[in-house]
């Protein structure tokens, strides 16, 4: 699927406006004005665009505890996740799910998700939905290469075989499983070998170049809509910070940190991919960095003065009825 | 009206609302058995209790799902499921078998609602066979409605009889939040009056079993029979109201109260273990709320704090029996 301009300017305000949330989640978490804990998608930010851009709201994704880059990507309102991880009233959840829980539902994000590769059995589900209604619907479940480790994603893997699911796992491999290096964690040669070894085809891309991660992404995705069923896309996408917020990161070298965040900027990848073809213009990247710039600024100003959630929304919307 | 198993009863809810509803569906392990066996025979087991091949002849392998042994895939899926618009069945085999799969339950369906500020529904029902009685040991036998019941966010039901079997799981396809349904396996073949037509049993609404004046006995699932049993040996000597709460959550406190607030004297018979169990929980809210009304300390009739055992002689006597049901309540009127 070619990138016309008006996709690439899409692409670049998804890429943006991911890096600008974060950079300034992360900022005021330093400065102790968020609470809970948070875990950035920085470094990643291509992934969960290259994926995205290929969906529509009828399509399903799941998230992960890193999950705000996917929520951006995938269309959710953007001051409205500002809200929830302020745990305001208006915020996506109503200030009850936090940075952790961010879900919208009628866009197809089933949302973050605390527990390491829980989401991916969800994604299962709604991609069993999307055959039994018999639509050319998929869904997408994103997990880091620690929750390639858990069962529940082998079991969802060899399931989806099984049923011949339009489900793509999409693993960013960003080399940690929290404080813990893949040269340490992963048992098999590599992910894609092991996602393969459940019968099912595997790719890899360069998840710091949103046009790798795009081409590959469009080939599984199209795979599963035309009913070839599930794959597995590997994509290797630098994480730019610890594992959460205030992680020291004693176990990584600062020169891996230096070096990712120097040679392998998806943003700033992009920006000089675009130029330097022409496709793009320096004015109208710097339009979409104003306005993403502005947008964040806004977001965090108004969830600063938003109303709390009420007493009595304690014990409210745990069931339908009861 | 036609006279049924409680294992027709089960089957009869789904086919019935597999028919009204296409988003009805239904997955689970060997729910239809024979796929990919040497004898090309889809359909050969219909579940370990035989309760549901018919269903796959009847609406296909696109509804009715046999799945790998793969619990935390198959509660993921049909919560997955339930999130984007079909309203899944899911069994699980044996409810001891929620310690591989516990936290797609808990962890995942049971808080959509709240964890995502009720834009959430998940009307997923997970059909599962409990209960001690046939010399299955302790990974096949146990009584986990408390743990169920503890979480908020499911709803937890406990059908006695093959009546209430079908309304209430007709009751749990139609309900937007996820709902654990607990069949007791000593209870598959009671037969009961049925009615052929879908009918509903509201959640939180206790069946009152047998009516009496002097002491409330509170029983669950396969106790009320055990318990129904005592009420009838001491009919004219000592009167039993027997109520059956029918689902642990939400748990119909009304009725217990307004029993207890009459006969002044309570026994609860539950076959769970007696930790923080649903035993601990009526005599809690019964010392709260109608301390005054009562004339002897409440007792409670529970299996003991052990695994449940395989030999039969031992499951015995860790399953709450007529005759410990009967001394409690001799006890209370002491």
């Amino acid at each position: 699927m070619p990138l016309g301009h008006d996709d690439l300017l899409r692409a670049y305000r998804i890429l943006k406006t991911i890096r600008e949330f974060e950079m300034r989640v992360s900022k005021e978490y330093e400065a102790g004005t968020i609470p809970g804990f948070t875990h950035l998608y920085l470094g990643q930010e291509a992934v969960a665009a290259g994926f995205c851009m290929h969906l529509t709201d009828d399509d399903s994704i799941s998230s992960t505890h890193r999950g705000h880059g996917h929520c951006i990507a995938k269309g959710c309102d953007v001051r409205r996740m500002m809200l929830e991880i302020y745990c305001k009233r208006d915020g996506t959840c109503h200030g009850k799910g936090g940075s952790m829980h961010i879900a919208e539902l009628w866009r197809g994000m089933l949302g973050a998700n605390g527990i390491v590769g829980a989401g991916v059995p969800l994604a299962l589900g709604a991609a069993l939905s999307a055959k039994t209604r018999g639509t050319d619907r998929v869904a997408v479940a994103f997990g880091g290469d620690g929750s390639t480790n858990q069962g529940g994603v082998f079991e969802s893997m060899n399931m989806a075989v099984v049923l011949k699911l339009p489900l793509i796992f999409a693993v960013e491999n960003n080399g940690y499983g929290e404080h813990t290096g893949i040269a340490y964690h992963l048992g098999a040669p590599s992910i894609a070998s092991r996602a393969a070894g459940f019968g099912m085809p595997a790719s890899e891309a360069d998840g710091a170049d949103f046009f790798a991660v795009y081409e590959a992404a469009g080939a599984a995705i199209a795979r599963a809509r035309a009913g070839g069923g599930p794959m597995t896309v590997v994509c290797d996408a630098p994480r730019w910070r610890g594992h959460f917020e205030g992680d020291a990161q004693a176990y990584r070298d600062p020169n891996e940190i230096r070096h990712i965040r120097e040679h392998r900027d998806c943003v700033k990848r992009f920006r000089e991919r675009v130029l330097g073809d022409g496709t793009l213009t320096a004015a109208e990247l710097d339009a979409i960095d104003a306005e993403v710039l502005r947008l964040i600024e806004e977001s965090v100003v108004a969830a600063k003065a938003a109303p709390q959630p009420r007493p009595e929304d304690l014990t409210s919307d745990v069931y339908v009825s009861y | 009206m036609s006279k049924k198993s409680f294992r027709e009863a089960i089957t009869e809810a789904m086919r019935l609302e597999m028919a009204r509803d296409p988003r009805v569906i239904f997955m689970g392990e060997d729910i239809v058995g024979g796929h990919g066996g040497s004898a090309n025979n889809p359909g050969a087991s219909g579940g370990i209790m035989g309760a549901t091949g018919s269903l796959f002849q009847q609406f296909g392998a696109a509804r009715v799902i046999d799945t790998p042994i793969s619990e935390t895939a198959i509660m993921g899926m049909a919560a997955g499921a339930a999130l984007t618009g079909l309203r899944p069945i899911a069994e699980l085999m044996f409810a001891d078998f929620l310690g591989v799969c516990f936290d797609q339950i808990y962890n995942q369906a049971a808080k959509f609602r709240y964890m995502f500020g009720g834009q959430a529904k998940t009307p997923l029902v997970i059909r599962t066979m409990t209960g001690a009685g046939v010399a299955s040991a302790a990974q096949h036998s146990q009584a986990l409605w408390p743990i169920f019941t503890h979480i908020p966010g499911l709803k937890v039901v406990l059908p006695s009889t093959p009546y209430d079997a079908q309304g209430l799981l007709i009751q749990a396809i139609r309900d937007d939040d996820p709902v654990i349904f607990m069949e007791h396996k000593a209870l598959y073949n009671d037969l009961g009056e049925v009615p052929d037509e879908a009918y509903t049993i509201p959640f939180g609404e206790a069946n009152l079993v047998r009516e009496g004046k002097d002491v409330t006995v509170v029983a669950f699932g396969r106790m009320v029979h055990f318990a129904a049993q005592v009420a009838d040996q001491l009919r004219g000597e000592i009167g039993i109201d027997l109520i059956d709460p029918r689902t642990t959550s939400p748990l119909d406190t009304d009725t217990i109260l307004d029993s207890v607030e009459a006969t002044g004297r309570l026994v609860v018979v539950d076959e769970a273990n007696p930790l923080c169990s649903l035993a601990s929980e009526v005599i809690s809210v019964v010392a709260s709320e109608a301390f005054d009304a009562l004339k002897a300390a409440p007792r409670k009739v529970t299996a003991p704090h052990t695994p449940v055992p395989a030999a039969p002689i031992l499951e015995n006597l860790y399953i709450p029996s007529p005759a410990a049901i009967e001394r409690a309540v001799r006890a209370v009127m002491a």
